[in-house]
This record gives structure tokens, C-alpha cells and sequence, in this order.
């Protein structure tokens, strides 16, 4: 027994899988809380005034370099493993049948991961960059500088668009799945498993896959169908 | 069980002349079988029928034909041991098929079970993991009395249940990663439940499961299907229970 192998072993590259999966999930609750303060519908000023804490507050900000990690290692974890997983059948099944023992999305991770961090991409550049790295937003209305806008402006004009708004709400239908199997798999992964405590564990995954991707999508379309102002 | 007509099937069977060779598929008819011979009893009758044509019978394992062997390792319609859950190729009849059904019938495929010959394959993987830690080292002196160590009840069940594992490998034939997860969560929860293998379980699940990843099995993904395709229904808390003990035993240890 010795700790130097451990993250090259099965079960630790896996363990990186499940630690990494959880914590974009537990990312993923306060990125959807902080949003949802569109819903208030108060002309975008309470969100506006969360974006400024989270854009401000510096162990926000550390957080911030950390989700970064954590998603670069999810996805390096999830290439290597699937490059290791394709190694280990050379020749594939001439026949091979494999809704009869799975659900198909628990066989297409790999893929809905891929669809989400294309979906990121575009996401961080529509968001992320411009609060960053361009000078176009204020924290809120008060302080913008002529030509300047704030956050939910910017959302306002991103989801006029219908193919964005379909691209928004298709990419959390990839979420809602890879969440469907993911969020129980960590559990598995990380040997949290009770007879009594996993169906318990299950069926709040099932809720969370469902409800936390639909509240996303319901922003571009709230938006979009100009339920929020 | 009422005897209906016997059926013609078409069989696309994977030849292949050694592990070094690429395999191909040939077709063969199974003229005239009962629907209660066993899909090895079909096989036979196909195999007599090629060997009194002078032509090369189909290569295959079996022992016991009762399903505790593990032996009879056929993929079959895309799936291991068959449409039917909960039981290996030798328990399959052929009421299971149609008359005029093609079936297509594949070996194992994974790189830790190379192809020895047709559908047979070599699993001999699974013997170096258990010869790695699947094992509890004993003193033997005299015989001990009868339950002088004294295990729990639910805790004896769910090591039985771990020890029935006949180590068939339907559980990596069916992985779409070709993890032998289950089969060596199996062995390490058979041990590790009860007093006598308590004692080792650290460093025998971790010189398992390097075993297991040097031999070159995939990562498990959970995606159940080797619980599902289990003829001995091998539960999936066994795999967590050896990520668990794996992840204390790496945490603990010394070096
Ligand atoms: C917000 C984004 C994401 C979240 C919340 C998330 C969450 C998870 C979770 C919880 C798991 C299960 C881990 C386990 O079984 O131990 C997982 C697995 C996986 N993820 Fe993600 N993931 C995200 C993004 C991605 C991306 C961008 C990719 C790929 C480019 C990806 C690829 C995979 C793969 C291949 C697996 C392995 C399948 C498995 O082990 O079940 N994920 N993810
Ligand atoms: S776990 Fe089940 S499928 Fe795997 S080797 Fe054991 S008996 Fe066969
Ligand atoms: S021949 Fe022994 S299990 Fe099938």
C-alpha cells in the first residue's frame, strides 16, 4: 500500500471523476440561486446587485480559479479515461445491445460532457469575457458610465436571440442527463453507498437533474418571451 | 414445459484460429432444433453435424453445464450469456429464439481475455487478480471448532451473496468499458465481510485492484450494465464498498 499510485489506478482517476463532478455540482447550485434573482423581475437590480458581490467578493473571485480547475481536471480525467476504456476493447461488438442493460445516457457521457463544455465555451464568451476582460459592464445601473450597461442588459440582448435561446435550452437538456447519471455515479464512485441513505440519494438526484437545468433554461426563455423585464 | 416443433435457425458465429489472428464471421444452419435443448446442446448438434462434413467444429468452453462454472462465455445478440437475465449460456434453451431467428453469437471482447480460439477465451486475468490478494492467509493447524468465531447473520448473507460469483467475466464482456469491477468487488467483499478477512482487506484490495488495472480492464462508469447481465446478480454496493475500502486503505497507509 503506498500512495504513489494512487491517482493512476482505476479507482483514483475515477475518484478525481466523482470529487471534480461534485463540486461543479455544488458550483452549479450557487450559479443557479444567484441568477435566479431574475426572477424577482425587478428590472434586473437585485441580480445585478448579486452579480456585483460575486464579481467583487474575493473569496468568490479564489472560487473562481478553483471552478477552473475543477472543470480542467473533470474534462482531462474524462479524455484519459475514455481514451483507457477504448484501449481496453480493441475489437468492438458486431452486435450489441446495450438498452437492455443501461440507460443510454449513462452510456453517453462522454458525449453529453462534450455538448456541455461546448456549450461553456460559448457561454463564458458571451458572459464571462465581457465582464472580465472588456470595460462594457457596470456593476449596476448607478454607477454605469455613459455606454456602459450592466449584466442583466447584457443578458436582456444575448437571449433576443431565438437560436441562442435554443441553444441555451437544448445544452441544459445535455446538463439534465449527464446530471441524471452523474449524480449518483459520485456517490458510487466515492464507495458512499447504504442500503439506506442511496435510494434516498437517488431520487434527490433525480429532482436536482431536473429542476436546477430547467430553472436555467427558464431564464433565456423568460427572457426571450419578455416575462422579465 | 409442452414440446413445440422444432425450429431452423441461422447461426453468425466469430472464428477466429488464435489470439494473433483476425477473426471473422461465418454463418452455419441449426437444422432441427428442440426448443429444450440448452444453446451448448445446439451447438453440439451444429458441431456433429460440421465434424461428419469433415469440416472444423466451432470452438467453445463449457464444463458443467449447470451454471456454476462460469465456463460458457457467448456473447449473444449483443448481450453475454443471451436475452435471458440471471443465467449463463448452458442454463439459455432455445425456447428463448424464434424458428427462423439469426443469431449472432460473439466471444468476450476485451484486451484482459484474449481470444484462445473462436469463442473460447482466455481468462486467465481473472486468476492472476485472485492470486494477487483474493485469498485469506491461514496458519493451519488443527481443525477449530465449529463457530467458535461468531459472524452476524446479515453479514454472513452478504458475503454468500459476494461468494457466488462463478467469475464468468459477463460482468466485462457486458461493461461498454470492459471493467472487471464487479467480478473483483465480488472477491474483495467475499473476504472483507467476514472476520477471518478483515484482517487483510487493506492490502489485499489494493493489490486486487493493481492487478486488476495492470491486466488492462477498463474504468467502471457505472452504468449497471454488469449487474444487470450477472447470471449471479453480483449487487453494484459491492463495488462501492471496494472504492471505499481502496480510498481508506490509500489513506491510511504508512508509506
Ligand atoms: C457543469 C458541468 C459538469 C458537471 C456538473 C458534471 C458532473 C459530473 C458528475 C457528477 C459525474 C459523475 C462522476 C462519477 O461517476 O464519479 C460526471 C462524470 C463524467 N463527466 Fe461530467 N460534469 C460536467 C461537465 C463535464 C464536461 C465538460 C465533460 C467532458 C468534456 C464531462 C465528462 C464526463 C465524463 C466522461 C464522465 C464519466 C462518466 C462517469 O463516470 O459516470 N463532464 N460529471
Ligand atoms: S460478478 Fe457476475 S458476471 Fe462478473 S464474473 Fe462474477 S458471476 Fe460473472
Ligand atoms: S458450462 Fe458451467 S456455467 Fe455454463
Amino acid at each position: 500500500m503506498s500512495n504513489s499510485g494512487f491517482l493512476k489506478s482505476s479507482i483514483g482517476k475515477k475518484f478525481l471523476m466523482g470529487i471534480t463532478g461534485l463540486f461543479l455540482i455544488s458550483f452549479l447550485i450557487v450559479h443557479c440561486f444567484v441568477n435566479a434573482l431574475i426572477f424577482i423581475n425587478d428590472g434586473g437590480h437585485t441580480f445585478d446587485l448579486g452579480c456585483e458581490f460575486m464579481g467583487t467578493n474575493w473569496i468568490i473571485r479564489a472560487m473562481e480559479i478553483v471552478l477552473f480547475a475543477g472543470i480542467i481536471l473533470h474534462i482531462f480525467q474524462a479524455l484519459i479515461l475514455t481514451l483507457d476504456n477504448r484501449k481496453a476493447r480493441p475489437i468492438q461488438y458486431d452486435s450489441y445491445d446495450g438498452a437492455a442493460n443501461s440507460k443510454w445516457y449513462s452510456r453517453w457521457m462522454g458525449l453529453l460532457g462534450t455538448l456541455i463544455l461546448m456549450f461553456l465555451i460559448i457561454h463564458l464568451s458571451h458572459f464571462w469575457i465581457v465582464s472580465r476582460f472588456t470595460n462594457h459592464l457596470a456593476h449596476t445601473k448607478e454607477h454605469a458610465l455613459p455606454g456602459q450597461e450592466t449584466m442583466f442588459d447584457e443578458m436582456k440582448e444575448t437571449f433576443e436571440n431565438l437560436w441562442v435561446v435554443i441553444l441555451y435550452s437544448l445544452s441544459m437538456v445535455s446538463l439534465g442527463y449527464h446530471l441524471l447519471h452523474g449524480f449518483q455515479s459520485a456517490f458510487q464512485t466515492l464507495g458512499l453507498n447504504h442500503k439506506k441513505y442511496t435510494p434516498l440519494i437517488k431520487k434527490i438526484g433525480v429532482a436536482f437533474s431536473i429542476i436546477v437545468p430547467l430553472i436555467f433554461a427558464l431564464m433565456p426563455i423568460s427572457i426571450y418571451m419578455e416575462w422579465i423585464k | 414445459m409442452s414440446t413445440t416443433s422444432n425450429m431452423n435457425l441461422t447461426l453468425k458465429v466469430w472464428k477466429q484460429k488464435n489470439k494473433d489472428t483476425k477473426g471473422k464471421f461465418e454463418t452455419y444452419n441449426a437444422k432441427g432444433i428442440s426448443p429444450d435443448m440448452s444453446f451448448l446442446e445446439m451447438f453440439d448438434v451444429v458441431n456433429e453435424g460440421l465434424i461428419s462434413d469433415g469440416k472444423e467444429p466451432i470452438a467453445f468452453d463449457h464444463d458443467c453445464r449447470e451454471g456454476i462454472c462460469g465456463m460458457c462465455s457467448m456473447y449473444i445478440n449483443g448481450r453475454p450469456h443471451g436475452p435471458k437475465q440471471g443465467v449463463t449460456t448452458c442454463q439459455l434453451h432455445m425456447r428463448s429464439f424464434k424458428d427462423g431467428d439469426t443469431i449472432v453469437v460473439e466471444p468476450w471482447r476485451s484486451a484482459a481475455f484474449p481470444v484462445i480460439k473462436d469463442l473460447a477465451v482466455d481468462r486467465s486475468s481473472f486468476d492472476r487478480i485472485m492470486a494477487a490478494g483474493g485469498f485469506v492467509s491461514v496458519n493451519t493447524g488443527n481443525a477449530k471448532d465449529a463457530n467458535n468465531i461468531l459472524i452476524p447473520k446479515p453479514e454472513a448473507d452478504e458475503a454468500f451473496e459476494a461468494a457466488a460469483c462463478i467469475g464468468c467475466g459477463a460482468c466485462v464482456a457486458a461493461c461498454k468499458n470492459s471493467s472487471a469491477m464487479l467480478f473483483v468487488s465480488a472477491k474483495v467483499s467475499q473476504l472483507a465481510l467476514l472476520p477471518q478477512g478483515k484482517i487483510e482487506a487493506q492490502q489485499r484490495v489494493w493489490d486486487m485492484v493493481h492487478q486488476m488495472d495492470e491486466e488492462g480492464f477498463g474504468n467502471c462508469t457505472n452504468t449497471g450494465a454488469c449487474e444487470a447481465e450477472c447470471p449471479k446478480s453480483i449487487s453494484l454496493e459491492n463495488i462501492a464498498r471496494m472504492n471505499r475500502e481502496y480510498l481508506i486503505s490509500t489513506a491510511i497507509s504508512k508509506k
